[in-house]
């Protein structure tokens, strides 16, 4: 199926019988593996390196030697540790809790605005997309201050009121997810939307079942986006959460060593391995359905 | 605001078009659509900097010597921004001085410049990059899932860790130094001196976020039938050619969206900086850039900080500005007929015109 | 064409909002500093459960001492709050509390250098009258580092201070001064070791470690009244010692980029002579697996001109919240962490510098720290970091200054100048 993506696709069974095309086509595979080992070592070497030292003993924590040495698993058991008051077990439930959220409410807001903006003429439109796209624009830790004061006039700021980081992370990624949508759905080839409603469906009917499974892609790749914002948000949830509700970049941030001033670079990293793995998974997960779309999809040909 | 709403009205001629005029009420049905997405914006953000702009007029408290105590400024009038813009430090008796080094006052001009210079270098580099990876995640091959899942991990581990992570690799004694070494260089002090601070800055970002350039830009590729290269291909262009006169232009819009989201972060850039080098090297503000010069005067001034935040916003507006108007981040007045899809989708001729 | 017209009409419109949030301003107004300190005197009487906030507890000191008042006092419960283990984030988490008039905020733990900023934006309850402490046992420098303006504002809790850590194997006699002690780098060029090193990366530990330079030669930051006094000879010859010394190899050059834990690995891998750092390297460096200096290292204070130089002062305060409707049950909480159990407690559990005098000489403790009769020596000794309200401001220009007067970037007297009009400008707000 999607196997002719890319002329010059490393792996496509092209059958050119020109001699010099052979020749070419092997000197681009082996470019390609380079490519795909260079690439594989970009994204994965300081990766190897956190995961190394995350597996380091305390003591040896500045040690260089760059495979592993002195392992042990104590900085894992460190960090979901509960006995100095961490509870990174819970925050990562939390994380995983604001995460989904976030990206259900983001996506769903999202998709019906980038709907409209796309497809749909009222006024004020650009007025909008303006306001949308100057959301992105003030520094965010500037907005710490007033967002405070507000979430604690009404009452937002103690418990299990999840919906103070939740409200928050949602209006951090809606512009990019609003204009990622408005992007993806103006690129669409509408004209199938337009037979599907000769053929007597609604705006909305040819939208959710015609239009909607071809922007899978840029729905799913928004979505991650989203996602894996909300995920790593810290500055308002350092600010916004409880001992409750405290997501894991914050329960990193104040992970200590046993004696004051000593920094814990192993449970660190250890914590950062934890935390990393999930979405590891999740991509795996989702994959292929980031990348389907127009060539699997029904307009081929 | 009612003027520019009606200035800002789409042009006549798309609203004829297509199956828009199938539906009267797709007006209000629009602005329905749109009003959850403009009321939780206006919450977190509106609200917020409504407020900063409000307090930037304002003076920040000062000491009154009698009591020892903080009062308030009052009423500030532009000072604060002339305080940033034209570099007007307070000194003794209410009157103004240049602002004297050391000051963060002194240190707005530079911190505009280290910010521009971070976005550019990193906005070039994660461009480059990403095309790269996104081109590379689209091919078909055995364990392609894990090579995706690999280019993403820089982006899902969390900026505070990624942020002690190059903390600990750029040490003097950490792995970096280790590496040059082992290759002949002299270790660098990568937190110390202005450039390789400014780079550990970079690589670091580049590093982080080029996996959502890629990701961005591999959604806008699976948007391209592969029946336009098989095309292409027949015709025999070259590449080169398929890449710039077929993947570019077809890819244009999400890559200009990716880029242009990316701008705006990097404009904004904090955490790195601040975790990395705390905003030093060089002669001490080597990396000091405008959001963490925003929150070390919300540290020392609230009002002057919101004055400074304004400012970045303006900033910022008038990059975006740049970048819609000239470089043609056109995402908002894309008309969204079906001549446009055509357009897009049948662009192949000219190439197959050159490729002969 | 039309796109561009369009485009231009999307930041027109942008402009519109921006134009809106401006009329906006006009209409509203308010600040949020809170100009009177009215709220002090309220709930002065009252006691019930209060809240305590403080930073990460590293070592677990609090809930065991939390739960040993509780269970005397079942109707004024404490529950322990803790922030995140960032100094800065403390800082602007309690800023942000105070300004909400967060009234579940009853105690918080201070940093000796935000005492005076707290104080002055009125957030903090005078210790006096009612709330008379007594502070005739404690130490005198972190009593100091809790007045502002004749009155204090917070009970010291911790203290801490700076120590030369050196090695007794390569030098039998630790220098005393400053002079014997640069003398000593022969030494370490002997073994090809770096000689000295501090915090001199751009952070708060070059805070202190400029102003230990800068008051060790009798100079000061800022006089009794807060104003910028930096300007002096003593000053310079303080930082200009630095300078030379950077200049000249004793200090090595990625010197610049240590904070506190490169310069104990540093010095635990045996490349360093001589170290100045807090007290908490003596336990790691003399147990860690990885330690190669175990058993071949010492303390001493740290040396001076003539004699024992100034460290500055460290450690944390407790203080009660202006907006706390129990301030009764707060202030006993307050003697209560003064006694001689609790210092002691702390002491042993989590390595906190007592601030009871009398507790560093119980035999006890001291064969357990062998530091202690060389941190008391420093402690009495010590210097608060300058006493003002405009801290951040004052911190960063003799941050910057002093940074770029090590590296060389600026001559040691421009350095000290800009300094002075620096931390001037920002005292006049």
């Amino acid at each position: 199926m999607s196997t002719q993506a890319l002329p010059a696709t490393t792996a496509a069974a092209n059958t050119e019988t020109h001699q010099y095309r052979h020749k070419s086509q092997r000197w681009q595979n082996a470019r390609g593996y380079l490519g795909l080992a260079l690439l594989i070592i970009w994204g994965l070497a300081p990766f190897y390196w956190m995961v190394v030292t995350a597996f380091r003993d305390v003591d040896y924590t500045f040690d260089t030697t760059p495979w592993p040495t002195h392992v042990t698993m104590q900085n894992f058991q460190a960090a979901f540790s509960t006995s100095t008051g961490n509870h990174f077990g819970r925050a990562l439930v939390n994380s995983v809790i604001i995460g989904i959220s976030t990206t259900t409410i983001a996506m769903l807001v999202g998709v019906f605005a980038a709907y409209a903006l796309a497809r749909l003429d009222f006024p004020g439109k650009f007025l909008i997309l303006g306001a949308i796209l100057g959301a992105s624009m003030f520094p965010g830790v500037a907005l710490v201050s007033p967002l405070f004061q507000l979430f604690s006039n009404i009452g937002w700021l103690n418990g299990a009121n999840y919906q103070a980081l939740i409200i928050p992370n949602i209006s951090f990624v809606l512009p990019l997810t609003v204009y990622t949508l408005t992007a993806f759905f103006s690129e669409m080839p509408w004209e199938l939307e337009e037979s599907a409603r000769m053929d007597g469906c609604t705006q909305g009917q040819a939208f959710r079942k015609i239009m909607l499974p071809l922007a899978a892609p840029g729905l799913f790749t928004t979505a991650i986006l989203a996602f894996i914002s909300s995920w790593n948000e810290y500055l308002l949830s350092q600010q916004f959460s409880t001992n409750i509700t405290q997501p894991v970049t914050v329960a990193i941030a104040q992970f200590t060593g046993a004696l004051p001033r000593q920094e814990p670079y192993t449970t660190v990293m250890a914590a950062g391995t934890i935390v990393t793995v999930p979405l590891i998974i999740m991509v795996l997960l989702f994959q292929r359905a980031i990348v389907s779309g127009l060539t699997a999809g029904g307009v081929k040909g | 605001m009612s003027t520019t709403a009606t200035q800002t009205a789409p042009p006549t001629r798309s609203r004829k078009r297509g199956p828009k005029s199938l539906n009267a009420g797709q007006g209000r049905r629009g602005v329905l659509l749109v009003t959850p997405t403009l009321i939780l914006l206006a919450v977190v953000i509106m609200y917020p900097l409504v407020r900063a702009v409000i307090m930037s007029f304002q003076k920040d408290s000062g000491l009154d010597p009698a009591t020892g105590m903080f009062s308030e400024g009052g009423f500030a009038g532009t000072q604060n921004y002339q305080h940033w813009l034209l570099q007007q430090c307070a000194a003794a008796g209410g009157t103004t001085q240049p602002c004297p080094p050391g000051t963060l006052g002194s240190q707005f001009y530079d911190a505009l410049f280290v910010t521009l210079f971070f976005t550019v270098v990193t906005v070039f580099f994660e461009i480059g990059l990403g095309l790269w990876f996104a081109t590379i995640m689209n091919r078909t091959f055995k364990g392609r899932g894990l090579v995706r899942a690999a280019i993403l991990i820089p982006w899902a581990i969390p900026t505070a860790v990624t942020a002690k992570l190059w903390f600990f690799i750029f040490a003097y004694e950490g792995i970096a130094n280790k590496l040059l070494g082992g290759v002949g260089i002299k270790p660098l002090l990568w937190t110390g001196d202005a450039w390789p601070a400014r780079f550990a800055v970079i690589i670091a970002d580049v590093w982080k976020t080029t996996p959502f350039m890629a990701l961005l830009i591999l959604a806008g590729l699976q948007l391209i039938s592969s029946d336009v290269y098989e095309a292409a291909q027949i015709d025999g262009a070259s590449k080169w050619q398929t890449f710039t006169r077929i993947t570019l232009p077809l890819i244009k819009v999400p890559l200009m969206v990716a880029i242009l989201f990316r701008t705006l972060d990097v404009l904004r850039i904090y955490d790195l900086p601040a975790i990395l080098t705390n905003g030093g090297g060089g002669s001490g503000h080597a990396t000091t850039t405008l959001s963490i010069l925003v929150i070390n005067q919300i540290r020392a001034g609230f009002n002057s900080a919101s004055a400074l935040s304004t400012l970045v916003f303006l900033l910022i507006a008038f990059v975006a500005f740049i970048f819609v108007r000239f470089l043609g981040a056109d995402v908002v007045q894309r008309p969204p007929g079906k001549e446009a899809a055509k357009r897009r989708w049948f662009r192949r001729q000219p190439v197959a015109a050159e490729g002969e | 064409m039309a796109h561009r017209r369009t485009t231009r009409r999307a930041l027109t419109a942008l402009v519109g909002v921006a134009a809106l949030s401006f009329t906006a301003a006009c209409g509203g107004g308010g600040s949020n500093t809170s100009s009177s300190s009215g709220g002090s005197q309220q709930g002065a009487d009252s006691r019930g459960p209060i809240t305590f906030v403080t930073g990460k507890d590293n070592s677990g000191v609090w809930p065991p001492t939390i739960d040993k008042w509780n269970k005397a006092h079942p109707n004024e419960k404490v529950t322990l709050k803790e922030q995140s283990d960032n100094a800065d984030q403390q800082h602007d988490d309690i800023v942000q509390h105070m300004q909400a008039k967060d009234a579940s905020y009853d105690i918080v733990t201070v940093d000796v250098i935000w005492t005076p900023e707290f104080a002055a934006k009125g957030w903090l309850v005078p210790l006096e009258g009612k709330f008379a402490l007594d502070t005739s046992k404690l130490l005198k420098a972190p009593v100091t580092a809790a007045t502002y303006n004749g009155k204090l504002y917070a009970a010291p809790f911790a203290s801490d201070g700076g120590m030369l850590y050196y090695r007794k194997d390569l030098v039998p006699n630790p220098p005393k001064t400053l002079d014997e002690m640069w003398k000593m780098c022969d030494i370490a060029k002997k073994n090809n070791m770096d000689c000295y090193a501090g915090q001199f990366a751009k952070y708060e530990g070059l805070t202190v470690n400029a102003t230990e330079a800068i008051n060790t030669f009798g100079g000061k930051v800022v006089d009794d009244k807060g104003k910028a006094a930096v300007d002096s000879p003593e000053a310079r010859k303080g930082l200009q010692m630095l300078a030379d010394h950077y200049k000249n190899g004793d200090i090595p050059k990625q010197g610049i980029t240590y904070q506190e834990e490169q310069g104990r690995q540093s010095f635990e891998a045996g490349k360093l002579l001589f170290l100045r750092n807090w007290p908490y390297v003596y336990s790691l460096a003399s147990t860690e697996a990885s330690s190669k200096v175990k058993g071949k290292f010492a303390v001493a204070p740290l040396p001076g001109v003539s004699g024992p130089g100034a460290s500055t002062l460290g450690g944390h305060s407790e203080a009660i919240s202006v907006y706390s409707k129990h301030k009764a049950t707060a202030f006993d909480f307050l003697k209560f962490i003064e006694e001689d159990a609790q210092q002691k407690f702390f002491m042993e559990k989590g390595s906190l510098a007592p601030v009871v005098e009398a507790i560093y000489s119980d035999p006890a403790l001291v064969k357990k720290a062998p530091y202690l009769p060389t941190l008391l020596t420093s402690i009495q000794n010590a210097v608060p970091r300058p006493v003002t309200p405009f801290y951040p401001s004052v911190t960063k220009a003799i941050q910057d200054n002093s940074y770029a007067a090590m590296k060389g970037e600026k001559s040691v007297d421009q350095a000290v100048k800009d300094m002075q009009s620096a931390i001037q400008s920002a005292s006049q707000g």
